[in-house]
């Protein structure tokens, strides 16, 4: 691939036009998409909370639904993130052919891309936000250690938000995406320690979660709900920003090849 | 002063160029027409001025700027109509405006005082908060085009503006051009209309696989290239005749389907010749830009 296409992003304020521009859209059904977006992690963290949590004793330093609640705080920021990227990302992208139309204005794709990247983000944060809401209502957050948990939506909603973007990047329709979340997304749903600790797992899957960026969001939220400072913060922290920096490069180099060829 | 300028442009994709070496230039206030049929490189010319695209050689600047390097501070005084309608189905007609104008850095205040004029202008006053999905082609094509001066533009472009509108709605895009002209506007435009060429340009380039084959204003094409009257000749037997008669009474003498295509600057002797022929129908008329276009970019189907 040509080495134009690696340039390093121009990064500019002008990105704002283009969050602004999606925040607009969202506004005029922001009810219905919160609502939305908050029913699915619900039913997990309620069914799975009560439900499963009734039958096992609070081994993991927790009641299970404060376990849970941790999880799908960080798992429905991934979810939210990962279809704004990709499903909304490819029909303003190719569908409807929106980003063309910002191009021809004096903003550029770094631009463009920078917005649908922080605009993915906001919108995963707000999922997040949300459902940590509605845990600390149900007394699930311990402290307000917990209001750090929302940095580190930020963090992971990047992070999701550009590794998404490399998928719409290489996408050639809609049902390309699946193959992202059953290669991706539902291992990590299942093995970055959602549902049940990590180390209860095989060895072998352990050291494949522990390079998924998923495990490293759940590693600083559960503790920081829980009144503890989590061990290794900057490693998880470092992980996360690796995997949204590369994964920004990578979708932006793409996009280029794909759009300015 | 010159506001657009590209020399020696080349483009390739893979083992196929594109654009194999073109030059042009833009005046202010003229209104410039790339002709071409499909395929012979005019949305990738108009993408490399825009700078959308780098050419593999060769320089563009735009209002002095160069491009690609500038294209960006360049695009802020062009204003552009994309082949494909791509208005912001989220939007209605004033939010897609609003939202346009604010991807050029403009204020909302100086937005919203610029848009009941460019709805006047696009005769979508009266569809200001419908949404996009509720206007006819037409109407789209007029709102992509107030779009494009949401930024008062001193240049603007359009990529074969009419493509897929009825003729009334053709008629009105081509009356609000002039005005833009009249208003001292530039224009740059693709087509593959030549009614519509030669309505609208002062100066056209004719572009075939990715080169400028031709020059001039429309009446120079056709003064340079071909004879001036042209008799068309359909019915069963055209062809026969054509063979055995025509072609001897005319200084070329084309098939096109059914139709024969006489081209000669004095046409009495072929009109005699048909007046004696009940069995054909002819059709005599003077040379147009058509028949410069299809005698220097062939007949054969492009796809």
């Amino acid at each position: 691939m040509s080495a134009k296409y690696w340039r390093l992003p121009q990064l500019s304020w002008r990105f704002a036009h283009v969050w602004r521009r999606n925040v607009m859209v969202w506004r005029k059904l922001a009810i219905p998409s919160m609502l939305g977006n908050l029913a699915d992690p619900m039913l997990y963290m309620l069914g799975f909370g009560y439900g499963l949590g009734r039958m096992l004793p609070d081994t993991f330093g927790m009641s299970y639904i404060a376990f849970i609640a941790a999880g799908t705080v960080c798992s429905s920021t991934m979810m939210s993130a990962s279809f704004e990227a990709m499903y909304s990302g490819f029909s303003r992208m190719h569908v409807q052919k929106t980003w063309d139309a910002i191009m021809n204005a004096p903003v550029t794709l770094d631009d463009v891309m920078v917005g649908e990247a922080i605009w993915a983000a906001t919108k995963s944060f707000m999922s997040g936000a949300a459902v940590l809401l509605v845990a600390a209502a149900l007394g699930l957050c311990q402290s307000a250690l917990a209001l750090w948990v929302l940095p580190v939506m930020l963090l992971t909603g990047i992070a999701f938000a550009s590794l998404g973007l490399v998928m719409t990047a290489l996408s050639p329709s809609y049902d390309f995406f699946m193959y992202y979340f059953t290669l991706f997304i539902t291992p990590a749903m299942l093995l970055c320690g959602v549902f049940f600790p990590t180390d209860q797992l095989p060895q072998v899957l352990q050291h494949v979660a522990s390079f998924l960026p998923l495990t490293h969001a759940i590693a600083m939220a559960r503790p920081l709900m829980n009144d503890t400072l989590p061990a290794s913060a900057a490693l998880h922290t470092g992980v996360l920003l690796l995997y949204a920096a590369a994964g920004f490069y990578v979708a932006l180099a793409m996009t280029r090849r794909r759009l300015l060829k | 002063m010159v506001y657009l300028t590209a020399r020696s442009l080349r483009k390739s994709y893979g083992d196929h160029e594109v654009i194999a070496g073109i030059d042009l230039e833009l005046k202010p206030g003229e209104c410039f027409g790339l002709l071409g049929p499909n395929g012979a490189g005019k949305t990738t010319t108009l993408r490399l001025c825009l700078g959308l695209t780098d050419p593999d050689s060769g320089t563009i600047s735009m209002f002095d700027l160069p491009v690609p390097r500038a294209a960006r501070q360049a695009r802020a005084r062009a204003g552009v109509v994309p082949q494909m309608d791509n208005l912001d189905p989220d939007f209605t007609v004033r939010e897609n405006l609003l939202v346009y104008g604010r991807y050029f850095g403009l204020g909302d205040e100086y937005i919203n005082a610029r848009i009941p004029a460019l709805l006047e202008f696009a005769g979508l006053a009266s569809r200001a908060d419908d949404n996009i999905k509720t206007l006819s082609g037409g109407m789209k094509r007029r709102l992509t085009l107030a779009r494009a001066l949401i930024n008062d533009p001193d240049l603007i472009f359009l990529d074969e503006p009419t493509t897929g509108l009825d003729p009334q709605a053709r008629h009105l895009i081509w009356q609000r051009l002039r005005q833009l002209l009249a208003q001292g506007k530039t224009i740059f435009l693709t087509t593959h209309f030549m009614d519509e060429a030669e309505r609208l340009c002062h100066r056209l380039a004719i572009m075939d696989r990715g080169r400028m084959i031709a020059g001039g204003s429309p009446r120079e094409l056709v003064d340079t290239h071909i004879e001036p009257q042209v008799v068309e000749v359909f019915g069963d037997g055209a062809e026969a005749w054509a063979g055995a008669y025509g072609a001897g009474l005319s200084e070329r003498c084309e098939k096109t389907g059914e139709t024969v295509f006489c081209y000669a600057r004095n046409v009495e002797p072929l009109l005699h010749d048909l007046e004696q022929r009940p069995e054909l129908r002819y059709l005599h008329r003077p040379a147009n830009l058509e028949d410069v276009f299809l005698r220097l970019t062939g007949r054969d189907l492009r796809d």
